[in-house]
């Protein structure tokens, strides 16, 4: 077990040797992704995970991969990409351009399921989806458009319940126990690292989505990303936060109008 | 209002349950009266939907106030809190409820492990970890440490458990301070609730 003060000699090391800051994520499961990875490593003593976290920067990346969870699937909840697919595209529909953010996309799951939903309605010609993470190697895996074929099956049945019709497997081409997205789905795809905690607004959107990425944060870096999303809102945007997520109680609220019971937001002030 | 906001629970009763638990809940909670500065914090294995059924079971059948746990919820006094489904639970130590989706333990998100061993580190002596029916070894990990930490550790005796499989396992594992039928459960809470 690493204690209290172990931890924020890490997080400060971290911060000194490579400029990431993790002081303002949530302290208990930041400490559940370390402890993890200690125990994973057959590490024994604290100083020696320390010295090999400052030390060996391959070893450092292998510890960002490991601390941001990227656990993801494709039409997450498929009752709020129903909403997504019949409420939010067809009042962005006479945009004679639309601009999009997945915030903390991981392995692109659910940047796919969007792609999808925006082709079947027309509009991915006139798209852009931006996609960011703090962890390029998931961003790299994100731009392949590959994904395990075991599990097409539960996706398949996640698009049906958000309201698809059309045959799910027409969007993959099977491979080698993987499911390879069609190209004309990441076209309009771009990839950037960006980090929540310490990077800027870079464009204006009409739609963020960042959905379970928030809740490894304080409440004080919730705050710093909930006014960086608004930031880069347009009027009328919309923002998509996770089931169990809320902007509730922030600075941002008395801007935003919340649709039904739905956690999307759209920016009235 | 706002100084019951301020308000910091003096324990933290975390009732862990699967398949076989609603039902215990179901005679528990009724009769949960003088719950006075303990919080409850309920972590069930539950089929992930958006519904809201278990929250809505549990205010019919309770006079406590019952809220459904969100992401940086606080940890009120006099309240049951209700883990959502496919989240795991944590504490922070300024009383708020993190959620957090990596992955499953036990094949269960949320874990009662998990939530167990995570009250355990934030609040020591102040946990008392409930553990009821169910069919896998989810929890008997986070009595472990529950009770390593200085809290009480209470299962619910298997002979009253639809599934005993939970319980049964945690009993041969950890020395436990009480194991008890849901009746006492409830007995049990109740007189946690009137000490000062």
């Amino acid at each position: 077990m690493i204690d209290d003060q172990q931890l924020d000699l890490l997080i400060s090391d971290i911060y000194d040797y490579y400029g990431y800051d993790f002081g303002g994520y949530s302290r208990a499961s930041f400490r559940r992704r370390i402890d993890r990875i200690y125990k994973l490593d057959g590490f024994v003593h604290f100083h020696d995970f320390l010295s090999k976290v400052k030390t060996d920067a391959d070893y450092f990346k292998r510890l960002t991969e490991e601390i941001t969870v990227n656990v993801t699937e494709m039409f997450r909840d498929p009752s709020f990409y129903k909403v997504l697919r019949e409420e939010i595209l067809p009042a962005l529909h006479s945009k004679p351009f639309i601009r999009i953010w997945h915030a903390g996309c991981s392995t692109g799951e659910e940047l796919y399921s969007m792609a999808i939903l925006l082709s079947e309605a027309g509009l991915l010609h006139k798209s852009l989806m931006y996609a960011t993470d703090l962890n390029q190697t998931v961003l790299e895996t994100a731009k392949k458009g590959l994904f395990s074929l075991k599990l097409m099956k539960e996706y398949a049945q996640n698009y049906r319940d958000s309201g698809g019709k059309r045959d799910f497997s027409e969007y993959y081409i099977a491979n080698y126990g993987l499911a390879k997205f069609d190209e004309n789905l990441s076209q309009r795809m771009v990839f950037s690292q960006h980090n929540l905690v310490s990077d800027s607004s870079f464009n204006e959107f009409d739609l963020i989505i960042c959905r379970n990425v928030m809740i490894y944060f304080d409440k004080e870096l919730q705050d710093r990303a909930l006014q960086l999303f608004d930031d880069s809102l347009a009027k009328l945007g919309y923002l998509a936060l996770g089931s169990k997520e809320t902007i509730k109680y922030t600075s941002i609220q008395k801007k935003y109008e919340q649709l039904r019971k739905e956690k999307i937001w759209k920016k009235i002030g | 209002m706002e100084e019951n906001r301020l308000k910091i629970p003096q324990k933290v009763v975390v009732i862990g349950g699967s398949a076989g638990s609603l039902d215990v809940l179901l005679q528990v909670l009724p009769r949960l009266e003088h719950i006075g500065d303990i919080a409850i914090v309920i972590v069930l294995h539950r089929r992930n939907s958006d519904d809201n059924i278990l929250e809505d079971l549990f205010r019919m059948k309770s006079s406590l106030q019952v809220k459904e746990i969100e992401d940086k919820t606080l940890l009120k006094p006099g309240r049951i809190h209700v883990a959502p489904a496919d989240y795991h639970l944590l504490f922070e130590a300024n009383h708020l409820l993190s959620l957090d989706v990596s992955e499953k333990l036990h094949y269960s998100r949320p874990s009662i492990d998990i939530t167990f061993e995570s009250a355990a580190e934030t609040f020591g002596s102040k946990v008392v970890a409930i553990l009821l029916s169910g069919a896998n070894a989810d929890g008997t990990a986070g009595l472990l440490s529950v009770k390593q930490n200085g809290g009480i550790v209470v299962i619910q005796s298997p002979q009253t458990a639809d599934v005993p499989y939970m319980p049964a396992f945690a009993l041969d594992h950890v020395p436990v301070d009480h194991v008890f039928a849901p009746i006492e459960i409830a007995a049990f809470i109740n007189r946690l609730g009137e000490k000062p």
